[in-house]
């Protein structure tokens, strides 16, 4: 009780240098708060990855595509309940700044395996039953403002062209996290449209998205689905749907590690600056500290006042931090549209920030507080 | 006739302070004793030693050799915190700039000691109030150090040292920083705690007028006692 009160007095003694450093601190969090999430972004693709859900690709590269007969060979293999295919349209909506992923899929095959994409039902039969039909996620439709009747032109690139595509349904996703930021499409209607344009081109699949009936086999099917292709005109890696996720973000991986690195960076500077403070303060209390070790009180008690006061500005600091890091993180993400399709704050990411604000508060108050535990009274009484 | 043992037994006390790899003597073969309810003034030019016996005395500070029984404890073999303990509860200190807790009142700064003490919250306060009227700063109790004159502070500093009740007070020239007026005050306040509360008191001054107050002077010179 008396303690707190003491630390707390403290800490307000010099309003405008505890201020200050409550400031830096908040910035330093926040910061890092919103750096962890846009590395959490990248890997939300890895994240909302399920288990019973592998891709199979050619086993050469991601640009070489797949013989669309594959399909009914994998099909029939043991362990398999589902396949769809899906190919990357890669087309440009008014500009190209205007990035969002776009998929020619097996509808009913390929949503089956995607239950966390929600479809309202009426929406879906009218999908179904439109050719130039296109599913557009709730983030990418408030994003562009797109409405169920409205046409959608995309410039093609991978495959010439000029394509109109009319918005059937909107999908809404089951959790905050997943990605609504997708556009599909019908795989037949690009594939007879290909075939018409460049016939050579036609009956080529992208990946097969396949799905396990039971997850512990998952491996299995993967070597199953390979062993199938092995010595054919185009072998096929299949991976889980996560592990293929990874290793595209590892395209950018070096990215990450920069952020990542100057998230704690920032921390550090933090720590740096605050174990400054505390030592000056510390510094100018020194005659305080040994007139209370001559009154009585122990090292315990001066570590209790320097730790706690150190301690309480982290907090301060941290909790305004994590207080304005979802805000700020809705702004951004508002900002960005489609580029990062998950841009939320992750409750890892808060338990960081805190673990963060620990470390500091700790940190600095260490080398003041063993300091003060060791000054011999006649030397610290002369400081006044 | 037999005497009861002295507040304070010195025997031999050497002290010297270690600069780099010199060594400067400070106390040379102190012997002295004061008897309990005694007022002694310790007199001596700067740099005599005055502070430095006044601090090994009231236990926060090492001598080197000697013998150095104080309340009948020899504190010579009390480790750091057997000697906080044995500080909080026999010891009132009175420095010269006070030494108060700026960001406590005067009643809080008083209360600090007791804080040490398994006393409830109700006696702690009955007590303060107590030792803050017998300093006559029973209506200054909410102000902040930084609110009261130099005088004032040094009453608080008077009261603080008084709370646990200690046998011994040790002042080191708790007069040096006070004007004629304030200092007659807090003289006059010392020599109420020895006679009415039997207190011994051990006073380090530069001041004539404040050693008359005292009822027995002590010289120190070089480190050395000469009467
Ligand atoms: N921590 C220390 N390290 C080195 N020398 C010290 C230390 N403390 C005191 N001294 C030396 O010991 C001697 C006595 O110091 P002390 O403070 O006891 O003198 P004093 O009689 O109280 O003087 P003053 O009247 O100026 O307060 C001085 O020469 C001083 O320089
Ligand atoms: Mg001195």
């Amino acid at each position: 009780m008396h303690l707190l009160k003491l630390i707390l007095r403290n800490a307000l003694r010099h309003r405008l240098r505890t201020l200050l450093t409550v400031l830096g601190l908040l910035v330093a969090i926040l910061s890092f708060g919103l750096l962890q999430t846009v590395v959490d972004a990248w890997y939300s693709g890895a994240n909302n990855a399920a288990p019973d859900r592998l891709v199979t690709r050619s086993a050469v590269s991601l640009m070489v595509p797949l013989p669309v007969h594959y399909r009914d060979k994998i099909r029939a293999l043991d362990g398999v309940r589902g396949v769809a295919k899906a190919n990357w349209f890669a087309g440009v909506y008014q500009e190209p700044k205007n990035f969002f992923p776009q998929f020619a899929i097996d509808a009913v095959p390929y949503l089956a395996m995607y239950p966390e994409y929600r479809i309202a039902e009426n929406q879906m039969r009218d999908f179904l039953r439109d050719r130039k039909g296109a599913v557009v996620g709730r983030k990418l439709a408030d994003t562009y403002g797109f409405r169920i009747g409205d046409t959608v032109p995309l410039k093609g690139t991978v495959f010439s062209g000029n394509w109109d595509f009319v918005v059937r349904a909107i999908y809404e996703g089951a959790t905050p996290r997943t990605d609504t930021s997708q556009f599909f499409f019908h795989w037949d209607y690009l594939n007879e449209s290909v075939r018409a344009r460049a016939p050579q081109r036609a009956d080529q699949v992208g990946v097969f998205v396949v799905q396990v009936a039971d997850i512990s086999r998952a491996a299995e099917v993967s070597r199953a689905i390979d062993a199938q292709f092995a010595n054919s005109a185009v072998e096929t890696l299949t991976e889980t749907e996560q592990a293929f996720q990874i290793g595209f973000v590892k395209q950018t991986e070096a990215i990450v590690i920069a952020i990542r690195i100057v998230s704690f960076v920032v921390i550090f500077i933090i720590l740096a600056v605050m174990a400054n403070t505390m030592a000056m303060t510390a510094r100018e209390r020194m005659a305080e500290y040994a007139t209370l070790k001559a009154l009585g009180f122990g090292p315990g008690f001066l570590g209790g006042l320097i730790y706690g006061e150190s301690l309480a500005i982290a907090a301060a600091g941290a909790l305004l931090g994590i207080a304005l890091t979802f805000p700020v993180a809705d702004w951004f993400a508002g900002r960005m549209g489609t580029l990062f399709p998950v841009f939320e704050v992750s409750g890892s990411t808060v338990q960081l920030q805190i673990a963060c604000a620990a470390v500091v508060g700790i940190a600095a108050a260490v080398l003041p507080a063993s300091r003060a535990a060791r000054v011999r009274i006649v030397e610290g009484l002369r400081a006044a | 006739m037999p005497q009861a043992e002295p507040a304070v037994a010195i025997r031999h006390l050497v002290k010297s302070y270690r600069r780099g790899n010199q060594v400067v003597p400070v106390l040379s073969d102190i012997t002295l004793d004061i008897a309990g309810g005694e007022f002694v003034a310790l007199m001596g030019p700067s740099g005599s030693g005055k502070s430095t016996l006044l601090n090994l005395i009231a236990g926060i500070d090492c001598p080197d050799s000697g013998e150095l029984r104080v309340c009948g404890t020899d504190i010579m073999t009390l480790d750091e915190a057997g000697l906080a303990d044995w500080r909080a509860r026999n010891v009132g200190f009175i420095f010269q700039f006070y030494n108060l807790m700026p960001v406590l009142t005067a009643f809080e700064n008083v209360e600090l000691p007791l804080l040490l003490t398994a006393l409830p919250a109700r006696e702690r306060r009955e007590r303060v109030g107590v030792a803050l009227a017998m300093v006559g700063l029973a209506d200054r109790m909410e102000h902040y150090p930084s609110e009261l004159s130099g005088g004032q502070q040094q009453r608080v500093a008077i009261a603080r040292a008084i709370i646990t009740d200690p046998s011994i007070l040790v002042a080191d020239e708790p007069t040096g920083d006070l004007d004629r007026a304030s200092a007659e005050d807090i003289l006059g306040l010392m020599e109420r705690m020895n006679r009415d509360l039997g207190k011994t008191i051990i006073m380090v001054t530069h001041d004539p007028h404040a050693a008359q107050r005292a009822r027995l002077l002590k010289h120190l010179d070089k480190g050395v006692l000469i009467d």
